[in-house]
């Protein structure tokens, strides 16, 4: 038995806490430091973004270093709006489509359609949308790269959500039936604390590479239109577009210090705090850990807290109490049910016919069917470029991962390291990348490999020192006692090993090369803009021009890609590391 | 307010199955769970649930509970058909089922939440249940700081405080160490004696025959596949109880008889359902010899401790020996019979000629012994022979799903060709590769 342990360890327990009022230490004082400052700057910066503007006119980005600090906290006010309207989708979307067996059958298909739309495709619409949404205010731009972010990470996490919902455990559901809890208090006592923390871990991963899509959305031209918004991301486009490279220097600290400061100060402490609603019964032996985390927890706000919030906690479960009790009807009547299916089935497919038959007719219109065959040809070439990053990353960095994974002293360091690398926002550099470009005169159609896999190849590298830090040691051993090297012990031992995590790597770096494509197949330097053959640069050319069609058919075919290169591949390597190679 | 008495007759009735039957999905139409059940749970008794696993126990206790709805049949509570959740029941997890993110007295409080209670009196209500239950000072605690047996009776306090009609344990005790087990359930029931809770009765679901005859005043038994009332003993015994009272061990015998025996000395209701067939007989097929749960190192580790008993030992008096579960016994023993190793006669597991060779011979000896014997087994029989008539000597492991899921559930099929795997290639009849999912003749 295990009990107990320091009050102060297990957190804010609301034992005596009256007592401790008068003793404020400095560790609160430090705290509510921190959470006015916060405040304060979120009100400063917020103001700024309801600036007004009118889209004909170009919003220019001082490129003066002391503005830096001001940019980054906008850039970061977009990370964070963006992950709270992720978190509040994902929770909705995936209570639907767990708590709906009709609904489900719709939403789910979908999310997985969604998952592998190139999100940088739909920019376009996005941004020509929300700036007609608030007319003569930066507002419209701010939201249509907040939906920009959001697209990278929404889908994931509502994922991840689902599946904890649908994987609950079988008890923890007849828990909640037999006592008769109400929806609210299963959804807010078990399902959402059982989610926990994949939605935490997911929101990690997702916000990760938001960082891309964050630079990438506040420099767009839409329709010959160049938009701007102050940030990080136009910052550092600014700067390279002077040429000044000890500008584009401050821009990259700026990055990296942010990066690494939201790991420290935010996902950190989530993760460990989420530690908490672990579903096991046995107190873990290895655990998160996060300074800022102990220090909050030494403090008295996290008890404050807890002791306002409640009486709005107890209210919102009182006024919840109308969605009803957690019961299931024993009895369902089948003619009622089937007549219910029909009448879905019905009104659901005679939407997407409607729906088809319009997009068929707009096509049709507007340039023909024939739209799609140019797509799907260059859409080959992307492919191609694809593969080699794929290939070429695997055989660089396996290797080195293996390497860094059996070293457990090379792996402490590595690994923090390359998980900020894998965040960094790659597109940040491709400017400097193209003025490489035009120096040396190599063309974009190789050149554009290695833009996409200077995104990209950080999650095989990172995935496979994680796998290899998975195989036990004593497995090591065996083979070190066996007298197993070279080739049979890759054969035997490393690439099984390591395959589950490889293909994890795998997956995400494919998605995210087959995103790159779109801003790494065209690159402009100054007043030159390379190009490269690819429907990455297809579909960057139909939204700069605001040629809807092209981009459609553009973006769907890309969709097809994405999707026929999940089916056909990862599907099938992720079932066989699931059956063959999963340890223990 | 509860009046437990030794008797079984008398109260009123509070649960009420009728006919039911349960059944799940299978190849041809629906494949029965349990069948046939008729059960009352009167005022001030404890009814036990006694079978092997995978007889539907469980299944019975969540219909009695509203949690799963029954194929067909009525459960009423207090002569009302239930039409979800049974209002007058709470549950008791064999895993304990507590929310680990919640301290012990939250957990306790979950079900007055539930109800709306106001916080105050909530609390009162939570302190007077975990006091009762002897969780004092653990109010605080997180559940991964308890030991297994201060968890349950979280369970326990959670199910007692919503003052529940019925309290329906669902092998409350089989997670815990045999002496924490045995200290919980003497506490219950002082607790169940001294009527300090107004639960009326109490459903409890056991495959240990001797919990059973503990706790119970009425010992329901069920047979397996599919689950059927095959019998039920009163248990006239005052409390506390003594193990070692003639009439104790009496009813335990009778019991272990009960559940190993033939079903043809028992009140088998007219329905489907394989039986216990003699060995040799000629209607053996897949569908009447299911195959145990059993290794092959588990059945001839069993052998061989019988040879030291002289090849013959009372069952009961096994299962103490080797400290099992008759859970873990049960197979063993299904499937040395299964083989023609071993019968079962009156209590006693008694090793054939076969079975003492089998247990005596070295490893070679031994898998040639095991590979005649099954031969004999229906399934084993029906994949070798199957793989015989193939022109290749491959055969995709689906196609004996298919002829299964005509007799078994999908769960159920999955163990048959998992049990059947294990003992043709021990046996050497033939081989099954997990990659591709084909069986091959052996040698292919």
């Amino acid at each position: 038995m295990s009990w107990p342990r320091s009050a102060a360890g297990r957190g804010a327990r609301p034992v005596r806490a009256a007592d401790r009022l008068t003793r404020l230490n400095w560790v609160d004082l430090v705290v509510a430091a921190a959470v006015l400052v916060g405040l304060y700057v979120v009100l400063r910066v917020g103001r700024g973004t309801a600036v007004s503007f009118t889209p004909s006119r170009t919003v220019t980005v001082s490129t003066d270093p002391a503005n830096l600090p001001y940019y980054a906290a906008r850039s970061l006010l977009r990370m964070f709006a963006a992950l709270a309207a992720s978190t509040v989708f994902s929770l909705l979307y995936a209570y639907t489509a767990a708590h709906s067996r009709r609904l489900q059958r719709i939403l789910i298909p979908a999310l997985d359609i969604l998952q592998s739309v190139p999100v940088l495709g739909f920019l376009t619409v996005a941004v020509t949308g929300f700036v007609a949404l608030f007319p003569g205010s930066l507002l419209g731009l701010e939201c249509a790269a907040i939906f920009a972010i959001f697209t990278s990470q929404a889908w994931n996490m509502t994922f991840g959500f689902y599946q904890s919902l649908i994987t609950l455990p079988r008890e923890l559901d007849e828990v909640s039936r037999s006592l008769r809890c109400t929806r609210w208090m299963r959804f807010w006592r078990i399902e959402l604390p059982s989610g926990a923390i994949g939605l935490v871990w997911n929101g990690m991963m997702s916000f990760g590479g938001g960082w891309f899509f964050l630079v990438a959305s506040e420099q767009i031209s839409v329709s010959h239109h160049k938009y701007a918004l102050p940030g990080v991301g136009s910052y550092a486009g600014s700067a390279i577009a002077e040429g000044d490279l000890g500008k584009v220097g401050w821009a990259v600290l700026t990055m990296t210090v942010m990066v690494v400061a939201v790991n420290f100060l935010f996902w950190r402490p989530l993760t460990a705090w989420v530690e908490r609603f672990k579903n096991e019964q046995a107190e873990a032996t290895e655990v998160q850990r996060s300074v800022v985390l102990d220090l909050l927890r030494r403090s008295y706000w996290p008890r404050l807290l807890g002791r306002v919030l409640a009486p709005p906690a107890r209210a919102l479960a009182r006024a919840c109490r109308v969605f009803g009790v957690d019961d299931r009807p024993l009895a369902v009547r089948p003619v009622r049910r089937r007549a219910g299916d029909l009448a879905f089935g019905t009104v659901a497919t005679s939407l997407v016919c409607w729906g088809l038959v319009d997009l068929g007719r707009y096509f049709r219109q507007r340039t023909g069917l024939g739209v799609f065959g140019e797509p799907l040809l260059l859409g080959l070439a992307t492919l191609a470029r694809v593969l080699i990053v794929l290939a070429v990353a695997t055989l660089v960095w396996v290797p080195i991962g293996v390497r860094i994974g059996f070293s457990p002293r090379l792996s402490r360091l590595a690994q923090p390291l390359v998980q900020i690398l894998a965040s960094f926002p790659a597109n940040f550099l491709f400017p400097l990348a193209t003025w490489f470009f035009l120096r040396t005169g190599l063309s974009l159609n190789i050149g554009g490999i290695l833009l996409m896999a200077l995104g990209a190849q950080w999650y095989i590298l990172f995935n496979t020192i994680a796998g290899a830090m998975a195989i036990p040691t004593d497995l090591r051993e065996a083979m070190d006692d066996l007298g197993v090297r070279g080739w049979q012990r890759w054969r035997r031992l490393i690439i099984p090993g390591i395959f589950p995590a490889y293909v994890t790597g795998g997956i995400t770096a494919s998605g995210g090369a087959w995103n790159a494509s779109i801003v790494s197949e065209v690159v402009t330097f100054g007043g030159t803009a390379l190009t490269a053959t690819g429907l990455g640069a297809y579909i960057a050319h139909a939204t700069a021009d605001g040629d809807y069609p092209h981009l459609l058919a553009g973006v769907a075919v890309m969709s097809l890609y994405v999707v026929a290169l999940n089916r056909l591949l990862w599907r099938r390597l992720y079932r066989l590391a699931e059956t063959r190679y999963s340890m223990g | 307010m509860a009046a437990p008495t030794t008797t079984t007759a008398g109260g009123e009735i509070l649960l009420s199955a009728r006919g039911v039957t349960k059944s799940y999905a299978g190849a041809d139409g629906e494949l029965p769970v349990l069948a046939g059940i008729d059960l009352d749970v009167r005022d001030g008794e404890v009814v036990a649930l006694l079978g092997k696993s995978g007889c539907g126990k469980s299944t019975l206790l969540r219909c009695l509970a509203g949690l799963i709805p029954v194929s067909s049949g009525t459960v009423s509570y207090r002569d009302k058909p239930l039409t979800g959740t049974n209002p007058g029941t709470a549950m008791v997890f064999q895993t304990f089922a507590l929310l680990p993110w919640l301290t012990v007295r939250q957990n306790v409080e979950l079900g007055l939440a539930a109800r709306g209670v106001p916080p105050r009196e909530r609390a009162e209500a939570a302190l007077k249940a975990i006091d009762l239950i002897g969780l004092d000072g653990f109010e605080s605690a997180f559940p991964k700081e308890l030991s297994g047996g201060m968890r349950q009776r979280v369970g326990f306090a959670r199910a007692l405080v919503v003052e529940p009609d019925v309290l329906m344990m669902d092998e409350p005790f089989s997670a815990l160490d045999v002496l924490t087990a045995e200290n919980l359930r003497g506490e219950l029931m002082e607790l169940w004696e001294s009527g300090q809770f107004p639960t009326r009765a109490i459903v409890l679901v056991t495959h240990n025959i001797e919990e059973a005859v503990l706790m119970a005043d009425r010992v329901v038994v069920l047979g397996t596949h599919p689950g059927t009332l095959r019998a039920a003993f009163p248990v006239p015994l005052e409390r506390p109880r003594d193990r070692n009272a003639a009439a104790f061990q009496e009813l335990i015998d009778t019991l272990y008889q009960t559940m190993t025996g033939r079903p043809k000395d028992t009140l088998r209701p007219p329905g489907r359902g394989p039986a216990y067939p003699e060995a040799g007989d000629t209607r053996r097929t897949i569908a009447t010899v299911p195959l145990p749960r059993a290794s092959v190192d588990g059945l001839s580790g069993l052998a061989e401790i019988l040879v030291q008993h002289d090849g013959r030992s009372d069952l009961a008096d096994l299962a103490d020996d080797l400290g099992l579960e008759i859970d873990d016994l049960l197979p063993l023993v299904d499937a040395l019979e299964a083989l023609g190793m071993a019968l079962v006669e009156d209590n006693d597991l008694l090793l054939t000629p076969r079975g003492l060779g089998f247990a005596n011979a070295d490893v070679q000896q031994s898998k040639k012994i095991f590979a005649e014997a099954a031969w004999e087994v229906p399934l084993v029989r029906l994949i070798a022979t199957s793989l015989r008539r193939s022109a290749d000597g491959v055969l995709r492991d689906g196609f004996f799903r298919d002829l299964l899921a005509h007799h078994y559930t999908s769960e159920q099929v999955a163990q048959q060709l998992e049990t059947a795997t294990d003992w043709g290639r021990y046996a050497e009849l033939y081989e099954y590769d997990a990659g591709p999912r084909v069986f091959a003749r052996a040698g292919v």
